[in-house]
């Protein structure tokens, strides 16, 4: 299949690792930021074309694993009201709050719907006057610019009954605090391609200059990669800390800024709890005080819903790359993905998860 | 920085969605539910169709529950769909299927001109599958409380002599067959469902195999067992044979064949058509000194044209499905818990 089979060429692969094998002298250890990827490099087995001497560990870029539980509970605190139609990407259905899930606020009787793009939410709005339909507005970079035009068009149609539960994450800050924690082992690092296609890669160059840390914008095949790691272990090996763009097809420095424009009128920077990690300044999106009124927050009055996340797993270790899931007394016994103790289990990109999926025998016998 | 988690959800107190799905929870419910109220020697080998015997003639006997949406689709519609795949479970036995009910729950205020349309269907694929349906059922129910109608099949027919398969027959050194491309039937539903506007040609491959199975027994009786990999997909089918034969079972990823159209959708939505459901496909595990000539003789049907030898018993450990994936790695293919769900990016 055109444009996808040529990305994943299982000969191209193998000198791409040959490539690598004969840059690197050393031991490094590289992070790749977004689930997308560890999910790519899980699926496709790559930690087995590379040499030994290159590690990976996986990022907090899984924007399900990493909404806060109390952003989960006010979910289904609002689409559990029978007046909602609530609206979500498929995956944070299966996401445990702390008493119940999406799926089991629809078995009970919720009217909760799976969309592929938030510019559908406003159909069912659109045809739905007499019910509240309320979108479910979470993840990174990526996917707030459709969610920032969903509103931004709402407000112009003047829409009143349709409304979005805003708590977006931004890369660079989670970033920030993992590179500047005293117990980091990254070396290197694998931005994320779609992000960067949205924002650009100035803040990645801030990355690269205070922490004197390599990056290479990577996409999500496997070639994509495997070619990011190459230049990434070139970086190294020649002692450099730049921002290099594999992702060229997609990814441009100034970034979308159409996209860029719309998150700016309908957004603003705001502090962020993180599934797993705690809060983090600065590192999320809430709308404008000029769109209250789409605000399901402050609509449905969830803004004091508070939850505390009880200590049991390893997660906020492994989502900084300090830790493996393997090494974790949970993993495949009772941390799984039907019954999941953690963030990184709860979602098909989250690290535990892929880890599970695609790995979990060589992950178990490697840890011990 | 703390380190913090989710708290586990109690145990599952009500039915979901994904308890339907052909995966993990739809076998925990086999297992919690259904088998201990059951118990008998016959449910107990869990294939697609009992065993029976009856005054000396061998009989295979299976029941299946149709509630597809949309009704009418690329390739097929429920009506159809509801004899090709009882007929199927049946023919996956080894069995020559005879005679079907149907029986109908209608919602009120369905429109009679589909309920023509379905039967009409129902009628023809019948006969071109050689079945008869024979008796039957109707039930209406208040509007709102049914998706316009979900059909019941149930299948009787007969078995051959001397073939016995069960997915617990699969012996380390076995071939897996396939008989066709995958993910046509899941991928031609999705991109007809309301909201999706997901323009493709992907046709569902809805068939009855009865007489490809045919083809594969004209040439050997060395068939240890088949199945038709519908919901859940060519993954979860797997997972089971492999499960019930206590053997590993690997597949590569270069000689599956997946259309274009189905591959690009899958890649759209982020599902893997290994886990998509197909109604006109089979899989068999064979007796490897007798696999070149059931691929030979599939390929000579009109619905085994690209049948292929996808893998081999063995390889991984017992109850695993591992894949040798394009790029010379290996990765776990595993039973998914629910459905498949759409990735948020």
């Amino acid at each position: 299949m055109k444009y996808i089979d040529e990305y994943r060429d299982g000969r191209i692969a193998g000198s791409l690792a040959a490539a690598i094998r004969s840059r690197v002298t050393r031991p490094w250890v590289l992070m790749e930021i977004c689930g997308g990827q560890t999910h790519t490099i899980m699926r496709y087995g790559l930690e087995d074309v590379l040499p030994p001497e290159i590690e990976l560990v996986h990022g907090p870029g899984c924007p399900v694993c990493v909404a806060a539980l109390e952003t989960v509970d006010k979910a289904i605190a609002i689409a559990s009201r029978p007046e909602v139609i609530f609206v979500s990407y498929g995956d944070m259905l299966r996401v445990p709050g702390t008493n119940s899930d999406l799926f089991r606020v629809k078995a009970a009787g919720g009217d909760v719907r799976v969309v592929y793009s938030p510019m559908d939410t406003l159909k069912i709005a659109r045809a739905n006057p007499t019910r509240k339909v309320v979108f479910f507005g979470i993840g990174f970079e990526t996917t707030a610019p459709a969610n920032a035009m969903a509103v931004w068009q709402a407000k112009r149609e003047g829409l009143e009954n349709f409304s979005m539960l805003v708590s977006h994450v931004l890369v660079p800050p989670a970033m920030r605090l993992i590179l500047s924690s005293p117990e980091n082992r990254v070396q290197g690092l694998i931005a994320p391609g779609h992000v960067c296609a949205v924002m650009g890669w100035r803040e990645y160059e801030e990355l690269a200059r205070d922490f004197h840390m390599p990056v290479v914008i990577g996409g999500f095949e496997p070639l994509d990669l495997l070619e990011a790691i190459r230049m990434l272990v070139c970086q190294l090996e020649d002692g450099r800390a730049e921002v290099e763009n594999q992702y060229v097809r997609s990814v441009t420095y100034a970034g979308n800024q159409a996209a860029q424009r719309v998150m700016g009128q309908v957004f603003e920077v705001t502090d962020r709890a993180w599934r797993g990690i705690g809060a983090i300044p600065r590192s999320g999106y809430r709308l404008r005080e000029e769109f209250a009124a789409y605000d399901a927050g402050k609509l449905f009055g969830t803004e004091g819903i508070a939850a505390a996340e009880p200590a049991d797993c390893i997660g906020a270790q492994v989502l900084q790359g300090l830790r493996k899931p393997a090494e974790c007394s949970a993993f495949s016994t009772r941390c799984t993905p039907e019954s999941p103790l953690g963030a990184p289990m709860v979602s098909t990109e989250g690290v535990c998860a892929a880890y599970y999926r695609y790995r979990r025998y060589a992950a178990i016998e490697g840890a011990r | 920085m703390s380190v913090t988690c989710p708290t586990p959800l109690p145990a599952q107190d009500m039915v979901l969605l994904g308890h339907g799905s052909g995966g993990k929870l739809s076998a925990e419910l086999l297992r919690d539910v259904f088998l201990p109220a059951f118990a008998n020697p016959v449910l107990g080998k869990l294939d697609d169709q009992a065993s029976l015997e009856i005054g000396g003639a061998r009989l295979a006997f299976t029941t299946d529950s149709f509630v597809v949406k949309p009704l009418f689709f690329r390739g097929g519609d429920i009506g159809s769909l509801a004899v090709h795949g009882t007929v199927n479970d049946l023919a996956m036995g080894g069995a020559h299927p005879m005679f079907l009910s149907a029986a109908f729950i209608l919602e009120e205020g369905f429109p009679t001109g589909d309920l023509r349309r379905i039967v009409q269907s129902m009628a023809g694929a019948a006969a071109r599958a050689g079945v008869t349906i024979v008796t039957g059922d109707t039930k209406v129910v208040e509007k709102g409380h049914g998706d316009g109608v979900y059909i019941n099949t149930t299948g009787i027919g007969l078995r051959r002599d001397g073939v016995i398969l069960s997915s617990d027959r699969v012996r380390t050194g076995d071939a897996v067959i396939l008989s066709g491309s995958l993910g046509n039937h899941g991928v031609a539903i999705l991109c007809e469902r309301e909201g999706l506007e997901l323009e493709t040609d992907v046709e569902s491959d809805s068939a009855a195999l009865h007489t490809l199975v045919d083809a594969i027994f004209a040439v050997t009786p060395r068939i240890r067992c088949m199945r038709d990999p519908t919901r859940g997909g060519l993954a979860s089918t797997l997972n089971e044979i492999a499960g019930r034969s206590r053997v590993g079972i690997t597949i590569f990823e270069e000689t599956l064949v997946i259309h274009d159209a189905v591959r690009g959708a899958c890649e759209l939505l982020g599902l893997d058509p290994l886990y998509v459901a197909n109604e006109g496909k089979l899989v068999a595990m064979v007796a490897p000194e007798a696999a070149g000539d059931v691929v030979t003789a599939m390929r000579q049907h009109p619905l085994g044209r690209d049948a292929a030898i996808i893998g081999v018993a063995g390889g991984a450990r017992a109850g695993m499905v591992t894949m040798r994936t394009s790029l010379g790695t290996t990765r776990i293919v595993d039973m998914l818990a629910g459905d498949q769900l759409p990735r948020i990016c």
